[in-house]
């Protein structure tokens, strides 16, 4: 056999190269997307970019964006959350319910509160799936349902509003720190907690192991069961949290908060470039891809387009995405094997 | 996690036969303990309700069989409400000319999922969450916030026109005939043998000559078909199209296909099946709103039915297990080569 | 002898109701390279998995270092001090080459970070140390095989194991590799480290390993030192029986042409493979793991497409990717991996076998049960399949049986042209053959079958020709009466093409 010698290391730091940019590029082309779009939408209307307008874009993505880090936490596992929505407007009604029962109640803990809720939904799914080994696609698609009917059940077609919340609860929700909203720095410390143990710890690491291979993961000795449970109560106690910054935005809240918005975030998710099949994608990239998605439905009016246009556009997006990705990946996987092929 | 689950399925009973006894069980405790759940009428409102669900489900329970899914079915359903609604009013008033414009373009519709999932290799289920999204964006375009409401009286009481002698609408016919087809299809021809094979493992389907893409991408097509035959009929039933016509019944068409006993990650379940899933929801919901229950309590009761219909077969599977090796602590893997 | 490091004592695992392992036992020890052999089916895979952690064994006890060990997880066994190098490797596609190495084991820094400069240095030392350039930050999907399985070297060594499992690790490496983990191995085994080897490479065996245990059938056969064994002798304990009977090839007159394969190249797999398969005649492509027999097989039969060439059955041009027409021209192939590709194992029987012929069971476009069924009962009797009921998932088999099933799958399409690729692969020494004998019966009846296979003693004891690959290229095309096994290696390594 003519022996094949080791590749010639150039070689292969050129592929790891190519592949590292790549993902670099993942995360910017959805940044540089975001940019244009603003530059454009400015160009065409100035007030796009006053101080209120931004408010609105940052307040309008904070929320979607809180739901899409829980919920790229639990797509790179190779699962999905469906029950996200549900959970939110769980939270959301207990947020009004808690406070009409104790107007006093000091606003953290109402956060804590809304948390744990959300953590013990979470939970209901993780353990199902963990334990009994089902899909999660369709227990998450059963606590929808299950969720949203405890919720309808608990308003009674009540609705809360915003004389019932506390002042200082609702000015929240609409405050900035140097023009920043304090809502939105909510979901820029939760991204960053979440992105930092992702990247930097044991458990971060293995949700990506198990998402890339869970056979291998499995051989691995890692506890998966454990960690994919941990993964949907990360989920659910940021939609929780979602719930309670909701309450605050919005003032009103009825039975339907958070309906149908399961879908969007899956959408940001894959926008962001994460993979729908787990093991790759960021939650910086999830944040984004929210943040472009609530961007895109703000500008098309401004730009003159018929805003009956959006939901057409964030699907096309969608589409573009997936196929961005593909394209990408079958193009590191090209310059990585070629680098090895002329060893 | 695809534990597999045959064995017990089996052991249980089919599931097919579980979720039939469970509509007739309903029925009857219905009919002697709620008013009005013995009516004819009663039965007439379970019917148009769910034939838009049922008339959905039929491809896409062959879609889930094969290891896909569609979630753009809702959405193909409002794009032809409104592109029916903006024919009629641009001076369309061939009734047979709409339907077959209105197929079409749901098969156009399917197509282009077909061609993302199939030609582009992508994930279906991200690909039809993009198209669900494009697509019911499409139907805003088409119509706004605008309602197309006038068309013939003939034409919306003849959609929802019972059979004669009966209280039963005629369409219920329509789809019999078509659940008859796909049922054939499904457990009666090459076509279905090969469709669980590529489920449970498409290359092995594609090494024995099934040719696995064409094959998903024809049934794509006729999921947007069928999506727009629903749309046509939701239009008439209600005299409106409107863009958000069936909006979120993507979730209820996959609720009632798992329910029925088809696997999400393919290869197992039966028509029948998924169609006493879809008289089950309907009845039950209806059963329950004439007996002054909250919908939300069938919203819950449906979530509740779905994970037990995943859950139960799985943890009864493990505890049998369990007991048949007692003395060791093995997990229940099979080896892999 | 002192205590053993690791000893197992009758230890037994089932699998449904097949018996993968019956009271065996084994006792690996410090300063010391154990050698494991036996056939494909043997149960040497399933031992390695009991090692590893991943199964308990049904009965049984394994001590080290005198106490008993029974892991909870593959963790467990791991934490104990036992590393394993899988017959294929286990990485994590998206993960870089160096988290690959240190998953679950990562080093860390203050506040229980991890310390990614660390473990990137560490990998890299580990590099250095195995004389391989790998980037330690490369993802690694996209590796070579080579390249995956010392990552999987690499995360063995950094685990400091008292007792290192390498099943078959050298199935894909080239000479050059193969050494350099030899003296790896050696310097671990000097160092006191209990090895196990798993090869199907005799010569690697002799060659690194001071003891050698043979396994058949799931059974503890023989331990022996290896100098009071021979090649000949480990393998008339392997297989149980005089070899000879294991191929009853009938001589068969070589008829007309059926298929003919013209300048086949498809890059960076093969390049102008070119033969003839006559009626009535079985030819065995030969040759070393990764040469291209398959990817030439597959290519044949219609699974990937090719660059250029052509192949006709019976004089008849074949589409290219087109597997339908490919069985409608009477070609089947009964691929390598029999689990992925040969069976839907979650289908029954008979659905497998009517599988490829689906089309020709209807009547008026429909299948009838009956008709089916009895399709089905035809071709596993005459084969002999031992199933249950035929409506049990193939999944319940054997292996042999299951092997059973994918050619009754295919001869059910009654083929002019039969591919078989490793046609015995992992199934019983009875059952390979009757395989043997129905390739041979098949030939006399006109069939022509084309056999890859990485066994020798098959090869030779079954082809009426040999053709040999080596690095994609048909190296020799050597007849019956020339063929033995030293000129089949000397054109399989590409060091002489007989011609």
């Amino acid at each position: 056999m003519t022996l094949v010698d080791s590749p010639p290391a150039e070689a292969a730091t050129q592929g790891t190269r190519v592949a590292r940019r790549a993902f670099l590029v993942r995360e910017l082309g959805i940044g540089l997307a975001l940019v244009l779009l603003i530059a454009v939408t400015y160009a065409v209307n100035p007030r796009f970019l006053s101080a209120q307008n931004i408010k609105d874009l940052l307040l309008g993505s904070t929320i979607l964006a809180i739901l899409a880090v829980g919920q790229a936490v639990v797509v790179i596992t190779r699962n999905v959350d469906l029950s996200a929505g549900s959970v939110l407007g769980l939270s959301a009604f207990a947020t009004g319910a808690v406070f009409v029962a104790a107007p006093g109640l000091p606003i953290p803990l109402m956060l804590v509160i809304g948390t744990a809720l959300g953590a013990v939904l979470g939970a209901v799914n993780g353990g199902l799936i963990a334990a009994a080994k089902v899909p999660a696609l369709v227990v998450t698609l059963g606590t929808l349902y299950m969720f949203r009917g405890l919720d309808y059940t608990w308003a009674t077609s009540r609705q809360i509003n915003a004389a019932d919340m506390p002042p200082a609860f609702l000015r929240m929700g609409t405050e900035t720190v140097l023009g920043v909203p304090v809502l939105a720095l909510f979901a820029v410390a939760v991204l960053v907690a979440v992105g930092y143990y992702l990247r930097h710890y044991r458990g971060g690491r293995e949700l990506y192991a198990i998402g890339s291979d869970p056979a291998a993961a499995r051989l691995s000795g890692i506890p998966g069961g454990r960690r994919v449970f941990a993964a949907f109560v990360a989920s659910g106690a940021l939609a929780g949290l979602a719930g309670v910054l909701h309450a605050a935005r919005f003032g009103t809240i009825d039975a339907n908060a958070g309906l149908g918005i399961e879908l969007n975030v899956v959408a940001a998710v894959v926008v962001g470039g994460v993979a729908i099949f787990g093991g790759s994608g960021s939650v910086y990239g999830a944040a984004l891809g929210a943040v472009l998605l609530t961007t895109i439905r703000a500008a098309l009016p401004v730009l003159g387009v018929n805003p009956f246009w959006q939901d057409a556009a964030v699907g096309a997006l969608i589409l573009a995405s997936i196929g961005l990705d593909r394209a990408l990946s079958a193009r590191v996987g090209r310059s990585l094997r070629e680098g090895k092929a002329h060893g | 996690m695809a534990e597999r689950i045959a064995p017990v399925r089996r052991v249980l009973g089919s599931w097919d036969v579980i979720v039939l006894l469970a509509v007739v069980a309903v029925a009857t405790v219905g009919a002697f303990t709620i008013e009005g759940v013995a009516s004819p009428r009663f039965w007439r409102f379970v019917a148009l309700e769910a034939l838009p669900i049922a008339l959905i489900a039929l491809p896409m329970t062959l879609v889930v069989i094969t290891g896909e899914i569609d979630l753009s079915v809702a959405s193909v359903l409002g794009l032809t409400c409104t592109v029916m609604g903006q024919l009629w009013v641009s001076g369309v008033t061939s009734l047979p000319l709409l339907i077959a414009l209105c197929l079409l373009l749901g098969a156009v519709l399917g197509a282009v999922n077909g061609l993302f999932v199939t030609g582009f290799g992508l994930p279906s289920l991200a690909v039809t969450i993009g198209t669900l999204a494009l697509y019911r964006g499409l139907a805003y375009v088409v119509l706004g916030d605008r309602a197309v409401a006038n068309y013939p009286r003939e034409w919306t009481s003849s959609a929802i026109a019972p059979i004669p002698g009966t209280t039963i609408p005629w369409m219920i016919l329509v789809l019999a005939a078509l659940a008859v087809v796909f049922a054939v299809v499904l457990h009666a021809t090459p076509v279905g043998r090969a469709l669980y094979a590529m489920g449970n493992n498409a290359e092995a389907a594609r090494f024995a000559g099934v040719n696995v893409r064409l094959t998903k991408f024809w049934l794509f097509v006729a999921t947007g078909t069928m999506s727009a035959l629903a749309g046509v009929f939701w239009t008439l039933r209600f005299a409106s199209a409107r863009a958000d016509n069936g909006s979120g019944l993507e979730l209820a068409v996959v609720a009632a296909v798992l329910l029925g006993g088809v696997s999400i990650f393919g290869g197992r379940g039966a028509l029948l099946g998924v169609l006493a899933a879809v008289a089950l929801l309907g009845v039950l919901r209806n059963a329950l709103q004439l007996a002054y229950v909250p919908a939300n309590t069938l919203t819950v009761i449906t979530g509740a039915l779905l994970i037990a219909s995943v859950v139960g077969p799985n943890v009864a599977g493990m505890l049998r297990e369990r007991l048949r090796r007692r003395r060791s602590t093995a997990p229940t893997a099979t080896p892999t080569t | 002898m002192p205590t053993p490091v690791l000893a197992l004592e009758g230890v037994s695992k089932s699998f449904g109701a097949v018996a993968a392992l019956r009271d065996v036992h084994l006792e690996l020890h410090a300063h010391e390279a154990h050698g494991l052999v036996g056939e494909n089916g043997a149960g040497k895979s399933t031992l390695v998995k009991i090692l590893a952690g991943v199964h308990a064994p049904d009965t049984g006890t394994i001590t080290l270092d005198g106490r008993p060990l029974r892991p909870a997880g593959p963790a467990d066994a791991r934490a104990a001090g036992i590393a394993v190098i899988y017959q294929e490797p286990t990485l994590f596609p998206d993960l870089s080459v160096s988290e690959n190495i240190f998953m679950g084991r990562q080093p860390l820094r203050s506040l229980r970070r991890i310390d990614t400069a660390l473990m990137r240095a560490r990998a890299a030392e580990l590099f250095d140390r195995l004389g391989v350039r790998l980037d330690p930050d490369r993802p690694a999907r996209g590796l070579s095989i080579a390249d995956q399985q010392l990552v999987e070297i690499a995360k063995a060594i950094s685990l400091d194991a008292r007792v290192l499992v390498m099943d078959e690790p050298t199935a894909a490496l080239s000479g050059v590799e193969v050494e350099r983990l030899f003296a790896v191995t050696r310097s671990l085994r000097d160092a006191g480290t209990a090895v196990l080897f798993i090869s199907h490479r005799f010569d690697e065996v002799f060659a690194l390993c001071q003891r050698i245990t043979v396994m058949r059938d799931g059974r503890w056969v023989s331990t022996d030192p290896a100098s009071a064994l021979g090649v000949d002798e480990v393998v008339r304990r392997m297989v149980g029986r005089e070899v000879s009977a294991m191929y009853p090839r009938q001589d068969s007159a070589a008829g007309a042409p059926r298929l003919q394969v013209r300048g086949l190249t498809r890059r960076g797999a093969f390049a102008d493979v070119g033969f003839t398969v006559h009626a009535g005649e079985i030819v065995a492509l030969a040759g070393l793991v990764g040469a291209g027999r398959s990817e030439v097989s597959r290519a044949i039969f219609g699974v990937d497409r090719y660059d250029s060439g052509e192949v006709l059955v019976d004089g008849v041009r074949l589409p290219p990717g087109d597997i339908a027409a490919a069985i409608r021209a009477g070609l089947a192939l009964v691929p390598e991996d029999r689990r992925q590709q040969g069976l839907v194992m979650e289908l029954s029987v008979e659905r497998n076998t009517n599988l490829p012929r689906r089309w020709r069971l209807t009547r008026g476009g429909l299948l009838f049960g009956g008709a089916e069924r009895r399709a089905a009962v035809g071709w596993a009797q005459r084969l002999q399949v031992k199933a249950g009921r035929l409506t049990d998932p193939v999944s319940t088999l054997s292996g042999g049986n299951q092997q059973k099933v994918v050619l009754a799958k295919w001869l059910a399409t009654e083929p002019k042209v039969l591919i078989v690729d490793e046609p015995t692969r992992g199934i019983d020494v009875g059952t390979k053959a009757e395989v043997h004998r129905l390739l041979s019966e098949l030939a006399a009846d006109g069939v022509a079958v084309l056999m890859v296979s990485s066994e020798l003693p098959e090869v030779l004891g079954m082809a009426d020709r040999v053709l040999v690959m080596h690095e994609g290229r048909l190296t020799a095309d050597i007849p019956r009466a020339r063929a033995d096994q030293e000129t089949v290696m000397r054109a399989a390594t590409g060091q002489a093409a007989a011609a």
